[in-house]
């Protein structure tokens, strides 16, 4: 089965993240990363930008409102994602403990099985 | 989790609001600041024992307004801490205060205390300092290692300032529309100073400059995030990622200034030109044009240019008209001839930057452009000229040993002709 496992942390504290952290922090996460993907079990990774670049469209039963920032104003942000292949809830939460101790300051991980998974090919 | 280190980003990313509360609630910006520090004095002792709090902001706004009001009950007198035992019952106040920070109230809290700083009577670099101080945090001896001076000599420009803002009274109402729109405009005015005053860093100290740049672009997010909506917020928090991603490429090792036009652009930061260009997109979709998001356009247009030579000076030219409309200024004008030069040719901008010549003769750009335009007619001698007096004007090390660079191979040339 597919799983999501989102983070979730505070953007005002991962923002000001110094460059040499933030450098150490994606090395060690690379690494979590390749031992998935090397077992054939890694899906797309994405890292989304700040929720200030954020756009929502709220859908309305005649015309759709669109807003400026996240749906929801919350201390932790939904700041990136893994998929991955996992056998059960156990597996997953192996895969976000090991991205927990690659990047272990402070937020969460929320691990979503998928329901349906696109992985699409977009071309830049 | 609660290692030192998180417990400084947690009290730097909470000092914004945890003051403005506290401001608003003493009214007073040295109460204000004594009883925050107490406060995070007490959270260093606690939190690693207890773990950090659910919201830092608000147990820190709850700590400090006990202490600041315990020490104004004192007359100020230094009285030791109360013990721990005391302090661990705000857990439970914690919620409460919590649920009354609502947005609107904090947003105004954060905001004024953004706007006190940039008072109209201050000079730009007091209002600097006092945000640097105030506003980020930043130890004295940081902020007088940033402007060059004595520790002593910050220490009174900012209890002069201070003293200054005290004096004309702090607006505490809640403010309408209109003041807030007012404050939101001097405020931008204030980020957008410290960025270019870390921008503008060359030489030597400039490592303890630059950081002036991240603290702006923080300051900006954090206004962002409270004003989502209004577009020259996103306009100006655009225009300083972009300017702040070429920042890799803005020096060679010799500290000389490089051209836009001769940068390494593999060099500049993609996510911050990613997440300048999904701002400027953002901002547009308002049709509120105004000065911030012009000049973000601008900046957006060199980002999206692969190679110096597909930059779109044509839309550069006619989004600088535009700005010289909506803010008429012979700076703007002096750009606006750059992007002319570009697609009209050296002569046509030349006649455009002539008659600036009478207000500008003191701007150090104004003589580097005109010197390069006249060198690119050809018009060797009164470019030379030009290049003298640009040097003369230098204000940093940096920009007179880039105009040397254009004499040294203007001597060169004529000595090989």
């Amino acid at each position: 089965m597919l799983y999501a496992i989102l983070c979730y942390n505070d953007e005002n504290l991962t923002s000001a993240w110094p460059e040499e952290k933030e450098r150490e922090t994606m090395d060690r996460l690379a690494a979590v990363e390749g031992e998935l993907a090397a077992a054939g079990r890694l899906g797309p990774v994405a890292r989304l930008l700040p929720t200030t670049s954020a756009t929502t469209l709220r859908k309305g039963a005649g015309e759709h409102i669109i807003l400026d920032g996240p749906f929801a104003e919350t201390k932790e942000q939904l700041l990136g994602f893994f998929i991955v292949e996992c056998v059960d809830l156990q597996e997953a939460l192996d895969a976000a403990r090991d991205l927990a101790i690659a990047n272990p300051e402070g937020g969460a991980y929320e691990i979503r099985p998928l329901a349906i998974y696109k992985p699409g090919d977009p071309k830049k | 989790m609660t290692d030192i280190a998180w417990i400084d980003k947690a009290l730097t990313s909470a000092r914004p609001q945890a003051m403005g509360a506290l401001l608003r609630y003493f009214r007073n910006l040295d109460t204000a600041e004594e009883a925050f520090q107490e406060a995070c004095l007490r959270a260093l002792k606690s939190w690693p024992d207890k773990g950090p709090p659910r919201d830092p902001a608000a147990w820190l706004i709850f700590v400090g307004r006990n202490s600041g009001i315990d020490a104004i009950r004192r007359g100020s007198k230094q009285v030791a801490l109360p013990d721990e035992e005391k302090i661990s019952d705000t857990e439970d106040a914690e919620a409460d205060i919590a649920e009354r920070l609502d947005g609107e109230h904090y947003r105004d809290d954060i905001l004024r205390l953004l706007f006190v700083c940039c008072h109209p009577d201050l000079p730009s670099t007091q209002q600097i300092a006092l945000a640097l101080r105030i506003v980020s945090g930043l130890s004295v001896r940081q902020i007088a290692r940033a402007f060059l001076v004595g520790e002593s000599a910050m220490e009174q420009r900012i209890t002069r300032a201070k003293a200054r803002v005290g004096a004309a009274g702090i607006p505490f109402e809640t403010p309408d529309a209109e003041a807030r729109a007012e404050r939101l405009a001097a405020v931008s005015t204030m980020i957008y100073l410290i960025f270019n005053e870390g921008y503008s860093a060359s030489g030597e100290g400039a490592a303890h400059i630059r950081p002036l740049c991240d603290e702006a672009t923080r300051l900006a997010r954090l206004l962002l995030r409270l004003f989502p909506a209004e577009p020259e917020i996103m306009g100006l928090t655009a225009l300083m990622l972009l300017q702040h991603a070429r920042s890799p490429a803005r020096f060679d090792t010799e500290g000389i200034i490089v051209l836009l036009e001769d940068q390494d652009r593999g060099l500049w930061n993609q996510p911050m030109i990613a997440e300048g260009l999904s701002l400027i997109d953002k901002a547009m979709r308002h049709r509120q044009p105004g000065a911030y998001q012009i000049q973000a356009a601008v900046a957006a247009l060199h980002a999206r240019a692969a190679k110096a030579e597909d930059t779109d000076w044509r839309q550069i030219d006619a989004l600088y008209a535009a700005l010289e409309r909506l803010q008429p200024s012979p700076v703007i004008t002096l750009n606006r001839a750059v992007a002319i030069s570009k697609v009209e040719g050296a002569a046509a901008a030349l006649e455009m930057i002539e008659p600036l010549g009478e207000r500008l003769c003191g701007y150090f750009h104004f003589h580097g452009v005109r010197g390069a335009l006249l060198l690119e007619l050809g018009r060797r001698q009164e470019a030379r000229v030009a290049f003298d007096r640009a040097i003369a004007l230098a204000n940093t090390a940096a920009e007179a040993a880039h105009i040397r660079v254009h004499l040294d191979r203007l001597l060169k040339d004529s000595g090989a002709a």
